[in-house]
């Protein structure tokens, strides 16, 4: 067991604080990413996701905490801490006076080893063979993200850090882009992916933090943060606004809030037995009451910009 | 996805997949001398490096075309009274105008844009996530740096030698001391001179270097060198602050005259050495350790 057990995690992060002037960025933040999954790091612009993996990177030093890759400090190691480690933090910058195939040539030469020999496979993957002796300069956004993408597959990672890589694509660009995340899980690549799209999120990762103001305020599975909010319940009445400052009146109601065709909250079954009684009581009729599955995003917007998890 | 068998009995499904990707095996960082290849192809590509070594081709032929059209002078400076009677009278005379701000302007042109240009393409965070250290990757700029520099002053005095020999021939050259050097013994001299004149050039590119880090922005850093080396220049000639001359950067431009006298003055040279170094060293140690620890932000 113990050559397994001691197997450090791709990423490790303990603590890490990261302040501008008075803004604290990232805020006691605690990260760990086991080896095969894809991680989702969530939240909304200024949120600190950019800053945490600058700091994972070793891009910026914390003012408090470490962060490990592999059990390997940035900050102690260097660059033999990114080992087996590759990604991107924002749009992926090249030498603009440089083609596609020369900035990758270059990007081997830094990483040294056989990364050389994986120039035509990586421009292959992100499609972007017949553009290779293009100067970037001329390159569209989308086609940078993927140079980017490419970039990060000479060194023929373990873990992948990507920064919003769907960020500014067109539908296509982000299908395919997140067609091709999935396949490098598939082949055993932990991936850390920081989005501010929680479909994204949903639709790619076996885990997540969602962090706001640079503090995470969750983490943990997917169903899990489902489970933990409790049921949410539709409701139309006759008279919404009278209906809302009954709900609120309840206990046992949650985060009661008023939506273009009718009223929702949070509550478990009993609870919602006994707000339609009140209502009733307080003359208020009811068109329909039904439970409904908490979609994902609307979970992100109470979390994000509420106060929290409700309890 | 677990291809990777644990030894031990099945573990738990939610160990497979540590099993399943070990740490990655460390690999050697690339040396120095392959980040420093690309460097130079760096500069390569970028038009501003034409735009130095161009006017350092330019200016001498422009010279000598100016001796040819015109009758008198350079009168007052040294050797300027042999430009007509041979070609290794050219490249001293050259060396004289172009250490105000000819070859200080090149240098800096690239030296205060080297790290900077990083900055402004976005591009430190890309490389600085490859397998090289950043001590690498500083050392590296810092050798391209002096490379283009010691290139310049090669073109420079070369272009000159090779037209004003063509135009006036190979001669004896008259020392500084009135004596006549003869040409093979006057080409090794010229050689020496152009490295005794590269000390400072070095200096004020490890200034430019050092600009170009700590400004991150490529237009001060180059502004700033030439500034620090006209400042100088300034310093020098205000009669009240002789005390100063001898530490001036700008005056060891002109240590290399000690080698063209009989016999060789080696005196300004050693002091040109070192006062080179008291420049360079703490610019290039203060650079550095700037690099190793800022921020990476932006891009
Ligand atoms: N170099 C810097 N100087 C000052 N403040 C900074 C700096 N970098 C980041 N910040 C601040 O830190 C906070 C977090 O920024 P960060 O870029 O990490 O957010 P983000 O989650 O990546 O946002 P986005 O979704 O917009 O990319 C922001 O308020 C930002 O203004
Ligand atoms: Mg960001």
């Amino acid at each position: 067991m113990s050559a397994v057990a001691s197997a450090p995690h791709p990423i490790e992060a303990r603590g890490l604080v990261k302040r501008y002037d008075q803004l604290t960025a990232v805020d006691h933040v605690d990260l760990t990413v086991e080896a095969g999954t894809v991680y989702g790091y969530l939240g909304p612009n200024g949120a600190g996701k950019t800053t945490s993996i600058r700091m994972l990177l070793g891009l910026i030093t914390p003012d408090e905490g470490t962060a490990r890759l592999f059990g390997r400090d940035p900050l102690v190691e260097g660059a033999a801490a990114l080992d087996g480690v590759a990604g991107f933090v924002e749009a992926p910058r090249f030498y603009p006076y440089l083609s596609a195939r020369r900035n990758l040539e270059l990007m081997a030469a830094l990483d040294g080893g056989d990364a050389g020999d994986r120039i035509d496979d990586a421009l292959a993957t992100v499609d972007l063979t017949e553009r290779e002796d293009d100067k970037v300069k001329g390159y569209s956004h989308g086609m940078r993200q993927r140079l980017g993408i490419a970039a990060a597959l000479l060194r023929d990672p373990r873990l992948l850090l990507l920064d919003e890589p769907t960020t500014g694509l067109d539908p296509a660009g982000m299908r395919d882009m997140r067609q091709l995340v999935r396949r490098l899980a598939a082949d055993g690549i932990t991936v850390l992916l920081s989005s501010h799209l929680m479909t994204e999120v949903e639709e790619l990762c076996d885990r997540l933090a969602i962090v706001r103001s640079g503090r995470v305020i969750y983490e943990g599975g997917l169903t899990d943060l489902l489970r933990s909010t409790g049921q949410r319940y539709r409701l139309r009445t006759t008279d919404d606004r009278r209906a809302l400052a009954v709900a609120r009146e309840q206990p046992g109601v949650e985060d009661p809030v008023q939506r273009a065709d009718g009223l929702a909250f949070a509550a478990d079954e009993t609870v919602a037995g006994e707000l339609s009684v009140a209502l009733v009581e307080a003359g208020v009729a009811i068109l329909a009451l039904v439970p409904a599955a908490a979609s994902l995003e609307e979970l992100f917007f109470r979390l994000t910009e509420g106060d929290g998890l409700p309890a | 996805m677990s291809t990777t068998a644990a030894p031990t009995p099945t573990p738990p499904a939610e160990r497979v997949a540590i099993t399943a990707a070990p740490a990655p095996r460390r690999h050697a960082r690339p040396p120095i001398r392959a980040i420093y290849r690309w460097e130079l192809r760096k500069l390569w590509a970028q038009k501003r490096t034409y735009l130095g070594l161009g006017s350092a081709i330019i200016i001498p032929v422009i010279f000598v075309v100016s001796l040819m059209v015109q009758h008198g002078g350079p009168d007052g400076v040294p050797f300027g009274r042999y430009v007509r009677q041979t070609g290794l009278a050219i490249p001293p005379v050259l060396l004289l105008f172009s250490s105000i701000w000819l070859l200080p302007l090149i240098v800096s042109l690239v030296a205060g844009d080297i790290v900077a240009n990083e900055d402004g393409n976005g591009t430190l965070k890309t490389i600085l996530t490859r397998s090289v250290d950043r001590q690498q990757i500083w050392l590296a700029k810092m050798l391209a740096a002096f490379t283009y520099a010691l290139l310049a002053l090669v073109l420079f005095a070369g272009v000159g030698l090779l037209l004003g020999g063509l135009r006036y021939g190979l001669h004896p050259l008259t020392s500084l001391s009135g004596t006549r050097i003869g040409v093979g013994r006057a080409l090794l001299l010229m050689v020496a001179s152009l490295g005794a004149y590269a000390m400072p050039l070095f200096a004020l590119a490890s200034i430019a270097l050092l600009l170009s880090t700590v400004t991150r922005n490529s237009a001060a850093a180059v502004v700033g060198a030439l500034m620090a080396s006209l400042i100088m220049q300034l310093l020098g000639v205000i009669s009240g602050l002789d005390f100063l001359k001898p530490y001036l950067l700008s005056t060891q431009f002109d240590a290399w005259q000690g080698l063209l006298r009989t016999p060789a003055d080696w005196a300004p040279i050693v002091r040109s050495a070192w006062v080179s170094a008291c420049y360079a060293l703490p610019a290039l140690a203060i650079g550095l350790t700037t690099f190793l620890r800022r921020d990476v932000t932006g891009g």
